[in-house]
């Protein structure tokens, strides 16, 4: 793996006997000795640690006002950023001029400036995004000398307030920054698994020290990637690339409620963002087709690529499954994909095609697991 | 016991061979989540696909390690696939082939030419 980038805990990830794997050009962690069920269920049960460094984390500094800045954000995106306030970090979603997604991302408001988190596998492609269409109102400032860390399940709180009381008062989606034995640690209560937890930006030279004090609470494992992507999926979260695309827009993908009123038809900031006019009139007027929950009938996962029929045999092909597999906590196949608007209504039945046989699957809402944030 | 290159463990009992994996195999796949089984009497030749194991990582076959004729199936597997992890080379067999002649085996991995193999 000698040309693929490495984490500051890389040698943490080693020493706990991590099987690491290529990952958006990093070598990250896939599963621990735990393996990928227990830490599932360990993250759902007490409290998980994932090094989630390779994200990119992007600093906008205004140039001349935060409102202009804000405003040109609200020009990539079809959320609200105006009035979002200090200390609050909402989700975006970065469009194309088809309404596609180009990546979904969270923002905070810091202050006098704005903190990105994006996908590691589009960080490259957010940089050059903002840089052409930010530079007059924004600095654009990849931050390369911090590590990422989540810290996700219902002990994540009484573990990092034992190192960090003030996170005891955060609720979901508040940011805070805080002067720590481990540097200033810029702290967000959110992740991507489901459960209350906090993504916690630490400076590289302090993050294996400051991710050794959290994994010596007896409540904290270290989790893979594995585990976070069965974790995110119970959770009925996107993976972009999978899930989500340049050819599916946000409506399509369930995610309008990202969208406020404000940017909708009527608003007062309507449209303004790259494939409004697709967007706005797939709010109106429905999507064509739809991500949905897919729950398989029998034991067999049905994973990314399975083809999702309207019969047992001949009929039409639907659609496909996004992403599929095993649910350990909900102790079933689980899956997400898209079909036609017509065929998206809970409790319809379809069939999902594995080596050759059609297994049915019903429709179902998202997400498998409920959501435990502290709102 | 012998040993095939795609990680299967093969015993002989009288005229039958009983077919699993093994523990390194085991290993790699991680929790195995779901195991599909071949028909009994399913007559299979060498390199067919017979039996599907899905983990939480990934789904992968097990191949027909020689010609012959399925005449048992571990059903067990079905209900608890999780003992693929838990004894890979004892309780977590798959099927059980009839074969013409056992001589084939003798091409196979000695558990120390297995070992070997594994580096």
């Amino acid at each position: 793996m000698a040309e693929l980038a490495q984490t500051c805990l890389y040698s943490l990830h080693n020493e706990l006997g991590a099987k690491l794997v290529p990952f958006a050009g990093y070598a990250m962690p896939v599963q621990y000795p735990m393996g990928v069920m227990k830490e599932h269920l360990h993250t759902r049960a007490a409290a998980g640690l994932f090094d989630v460094s390779h994200m990119g984390q992007v600093i906008l500094r205004p140039r001349r006002d935060m409102a202009a800045l804000e405003a040109g954000l609200e020009a990539l995106m079809p959320v609200a950023v105006q009035g979002l306030a200090v200390g609050r970090q909402r989700y975006g979603l970065f469009t194309n001029d088809k309404g596609g997604i180009l990546d979904d991302l969270m923002f905070a408001a810091r202050g006098d400036h704005i903190l990105m988190v994006v996908n590691a596998a589009r960080k490259a492609h957010d940089i050059a995004h903002l840089q052409a269409h930010l530079s007059d109102v924004a600095l654009v400032q990849p931050v390369t000398d911090r590590a990422l860390l989540a810290l996700q399940g219902p002990r994540a709180e009484a573990v990092l307030a034992g190192l960090v009381p003030d996170v005891r008062a955060m609720r979901f989606m508040d940011v805070i920054t805080v002067d720590t034995l481990y540097g200033p640690l810029w702290i967000a209560r959110a992740g991507y698994t489901g459960e209350d937890g906090f993504e916690i930006s630490v400076p590289e030279a302090r993050a294996e020290d400051f991710a050794r004090a959290l994994l010596a609470a007896p409540d904290v494992a270290p989790i893979g990637l594995g585990a976070r992507d069965s974790l995110r999926l119970e959770a009925g979260l996107c993976l972009y690339g999978h899930d989500i695309d340049e050819m599916i827009s946000p409506v399509m993908a369930g995610l309008s409620w990202a969208i406020p009123k404000s940017r909708r038809t009527g608003g007062a900031r309507e449209g303004g963002f790259p494939g409004a006019a697709h967007i706005l009139a797939e709010l109106n007027d429905g999507p064509a087709a739809r991500r949905v929950g897919l729950r398989p009938e029998g034991r067999a996962p049905m994973r990314e690529g399975t083809v999702i029929w309207d019969s047992d045999t001949g009929g039409r092909d639907l659609g496909g499954v996004t992403s599929g597999g095993f649910g350990p906590t909900v102790g079933a196949p689980i899956a997400m994909g898209y079909v036609p608007d017509f065929a998206a209504t809970p409790g319809t039945r379809l069939w999902g095609e594995l080596r050759g046989k059609r297994l049915p699957v019903t429709v179902c809402e998202l997400p498998f697991h409920p959501t435990t944030y502290k709102r | 016991m012998k040993y095939t290159e795609e990680h299967e463990w093969l015993r002989v009992e009288g005229d039958v061979v009983v077919v699993g994996i093994t523990e390194h195999a085991a290993e790699q796949l991680g929790d195995v989540v779901f195991v599909e089984l071949p028909e009994i009497e399913a007559v299979v030749a060498k390199g067919d696909e017979v039996c599907v194991i899905e983990s939480v990582k990934a789904a992968s076959d097990i191949l027909a390690p020689v010609d012959g004729e399925i005449v048992g199936i571990n059903e067990a597997l079905v209900d608890t696939p999780g003992l693929v992890n838990e004894d890979p080379q004892g309780d977590a067999w798959f099927f059980k082939m009839k074969l013409d002649d056992l001589s084939v085996l003798d091409e196979f991995m000695t558990e120390d030419e297995y070992k070997d193999f594994l580096g």
